[in-house]
């Protein structure tokens, strides 16, 4: 379902020489597979989510979701393929402000190209427990509703990954445990594989699978001297 | 969900700001509104206060905007009177046979209420109303003068009075009530006679709607009016007790003439102004007001609207980039929303859009609400220009300029809206989102 090879991905310094960020030899997920991905800080956790929903350009190498090669589409094709089959839950949940809870779940089904399915919008946050606050804005919500609304828009346009970056992290530790169980359990229902980040070893122990980024990551074990490209 | 509806989320999360630039669109195109229609209604007034008649034969000292301002608009210090026989040429004279009408003025007098307001006071014959128009309908058939009280004045009854309909509605004066005008038009001449009001006009939208009309033989009666009898004529002999004898015609002048050419007599138009132009004394000029009328349009108020209207087009410039620079200072404050957006899916060319339907939004509602109250502060100062100046203001018609408004700013908001947009364009979605790594 998710194939990462061989990509590299490299930053241009102020003083214009390249700092390699990620050189990943083969990663892969499965359909409906949950994965934790763990990793230090500045160890490439983000670029590679980045990466994989075609938010920043791999420099080569295939990311294969789904069957597409996203690293070979232009641009635009590949907003619309993120569009359509990847969603993304933030660590700051990363709701827009002006729109209610329904309204944000239907910008998540905007820009698919399709119109915006609104029973299913609906029945996304009643699954979440939040049909009685469609119309709430996200000030109105505590946190944990917020991070809910953020899950259902991830899950808007029935995605076949979902990418999360660090979603426990500003969850207080007795909202944590409902968060990855609302995670897993909408992954499972909508048969959604899952790529998790996050520093937690809680989170990480409720996985089957846990990959420690900086053991796939080449261009980390150059920047530590343990081994050459 | 639509760009629209996202760019209006927007507009409301930024109330204030959207409101107010918003307002500042509208009141640019408020402005705009209103030159364009004051314009065109001055415009249209000018040229239908000066229909009814071909010419207007003044006095030859003055100028033919002098003449036209003063006999037609009713402003401006009245002219040199004329010689009468300069009018006795229109009714038995080398111009009769291409006459269809001959209207005289007398101008001088005015009339002044106790609150200070002023009115103009035109001696004339009863013709003025009976047998001119005061402009066409839009099917070509003239218009003519119709009484709201009363009637014309009569020939033979020398104090009688007309008066125009906001003449009468700001003196207070009724059919029956008396007046005495005064000397001079500046109000603070000798009181004249008393005239009586036998008729009011119903509106005519024209000048006239703010003069008072006198019987011209009664006009010619008040003092200073007649000119000194000849040296060596004969005195009339005494008149019989009760009876007003009118001045002799050798002590009349006449201020002005308006002249209707005859309708089968294609030459007369050029036989007449050629005849009084180029008379041997020049004592007279034969001016076409409609001429004179298009030549203040093209000199005057042409150019003023066109310089009221580069002010207003300024004044929405202004306006326009109000809403680039509010759209823009906010752009780094939403770049993280219009990360999200990308993030979602969104294109660049599709945050680019929505920051363009926002600029567009706002340029739209603000233009919008401008015609509305361009309008609107038209609806509520008609009456009142009605009532003072007589001139109607229809405030809910529209020019074909103002159709252009709209497509135009839509154009301009796209135009000053390109700047955020291309800033929503170039947004950073890793960078926004938090980290590179």
């Amino acid at each position: 379902m998710l194939l990462v090879e061989n990509v590299r991905k490299s930053y241009v310094e102020p003083n214009g020489d390249l700092l390699p960020i990620l050189d990943v030899k083969r990663f892969e997920i499965g359909p409906g597979e949950q994965v934790v991905l763990r990793g230090r800080s500045g160890c490439g956790k983000t670029t590679l989510l980045n990466c994989v929903a075609g938010l920043t350009a791999a420099d080569c190498g295939r990311i294969i979701v789904n069957g597409r090669d996203i690293v070979s589409l232009p641009e635009a094709a590949r907003d619309r393929f993120r569009a359509s089959y990847i969603g993304f839950v933030f660590q700051t949940f990363n709701l827009l402000p002006a729109f209610t809870a329904l309204e944000n779940v239907l910008l998540g089904m905007t820009f698919t190209g399709e119109r915006p399915d609104i029973p299913r919008a609906r029945q996304l946050l009643e699954s979440v427990g939040l049909g009685h606050r469609l119309t709430h804005k996200p000030r109105a919500l505590s946190v944990g509703e917020q991070q809910r609304v953020a899950v259902a828009r991830a899950l808007a346009n029935r995605p076949v990954l979902l990418l999360a970056d660090e979603p426990t992290a500003n969850v207080d530790p007795a909202h944590q445990q409902q968060v990855i169980d609302l995670l897993r359990d909408a992954c499972r229902r909508e048969n959604v594989a899952m790529l998790l980040v996050t520093h937690s070893p809680e989170v990480s122990a409720q996985f089957p699978r846990v990959e420690q980024l900086e053991e796939i990551n080449r261009a980390t074990l150059v920047a530590q001297g343990g081994a050459t490209v | 969900m639509s760009y629209w509806k996202i760019a209006w989320r927007n507009m409301q999360q930024r109330a204030l700001a959207s409101s107010l630039t918003g307002l500042s669109m509208a009141l640019g195109v408020a402005l705009m509104v209103l030159v364009l229609v004051i314009h065109e209604v001055v415009v249209a007034q000018l040229s239908n206060d000066a229909q009814g008649y071909n010419f207007i034969i003044g006095s030859g000292q003055g100028s033919k905007f002098e003449i036209v301002l003063s006999t037609v608009f009713h402003v401006g210090t009245p002219l040199y009177p004329m010689p009468y026989r300069v009018y006795k040429q229109f009714t038995e004279g080398q111009f009769a046979p291409y006459t269809d009408v001959a209207v005289p003025v007398c101008l001088g007098d005015s009339y002044s209420t106790e609150d200070g307001q002023r009115f103009r006071c035109v001696g004339t014959t009863p013709d003025m109303f009976d047998k001119l128009a005061y402009g066409a309908e839009d099917d070509g058939t003239e218009k003519r003068y119709r009484f709201a009280a009363g009637r014309n004045f009569k020939h033979e009854n020398f104090f009688e009075a007309v008066l125009g309909s906001v003449a009468a509605n700001r003196t207070g004066l009724k059919v029956g009530d008396r007046f005495r005008p005064t000397h001079g038009i500046s109000g603070e001449g000798e009181r004249h006679d008393e005239f009586e009001v036998v008729g009011v006009l119903a509106p005519t939208g024209t000048a006239n709607d703010r003069a008072m009309f006198v019987n011209m033989e009664g006009f010619y009666l008040l003092s200073g009016h007649a000119l000194a009898p000849k040296e060596g004529a004969e005195p009339l002999p005494p008149a019989e007790p009760g009876v007003i004898r009118p001045l002799p015609e050798a002590q009349r002048e006449v201020t002005s003439i308006l002249v209707r050419c005859r309708a089968d007599q294609m030459m007369a138009p050029m036989a007449i102004e050629m005849g009084v132009n180029k008379g041997e004394d020049r004592a007279a000029q034969a001016v076409a007001p409609v001429n004179v009328v298009e030549r203040l349009q093209a000199s005057f108020l042409g150019p003023m609207r066109m310089i009221l209207l580069v002010l207003t087009v300024l004044i929405v410039v202004v306006a326009g980039i109000s809403i680039l620079v509010s759209i823009y200072n906010s752009m780094s404050e939403r770049s993280h929303d219009i990360a999200v957006m990308r993030a979602l899916g969104a294109s660049r060319a599709a945050v680019m859009s929505i920051i363009l339907v926002e600029s567009i939004l706002l340029s739209l509602l603000g233009g919008l609400a401008g015609l509305a109250i361009g309008h609107g502060a038209l609806a509520v100062a008609s009456p009142i220009v009605e009532y003072y100046t007589g001139v109607t203001v229809r405030a809910w018609s529209f020019t074909w300029q103002e159709s252009l408004l709209v497509p135009a700013l839509v154009g301009f908001a796209a135009l000053v809206g390109f700047l955020p947009a291309l800033s929503a364009y170039r947004t950073d979605v890793a960078k926004t989102l938090g980290g590179a790594r």
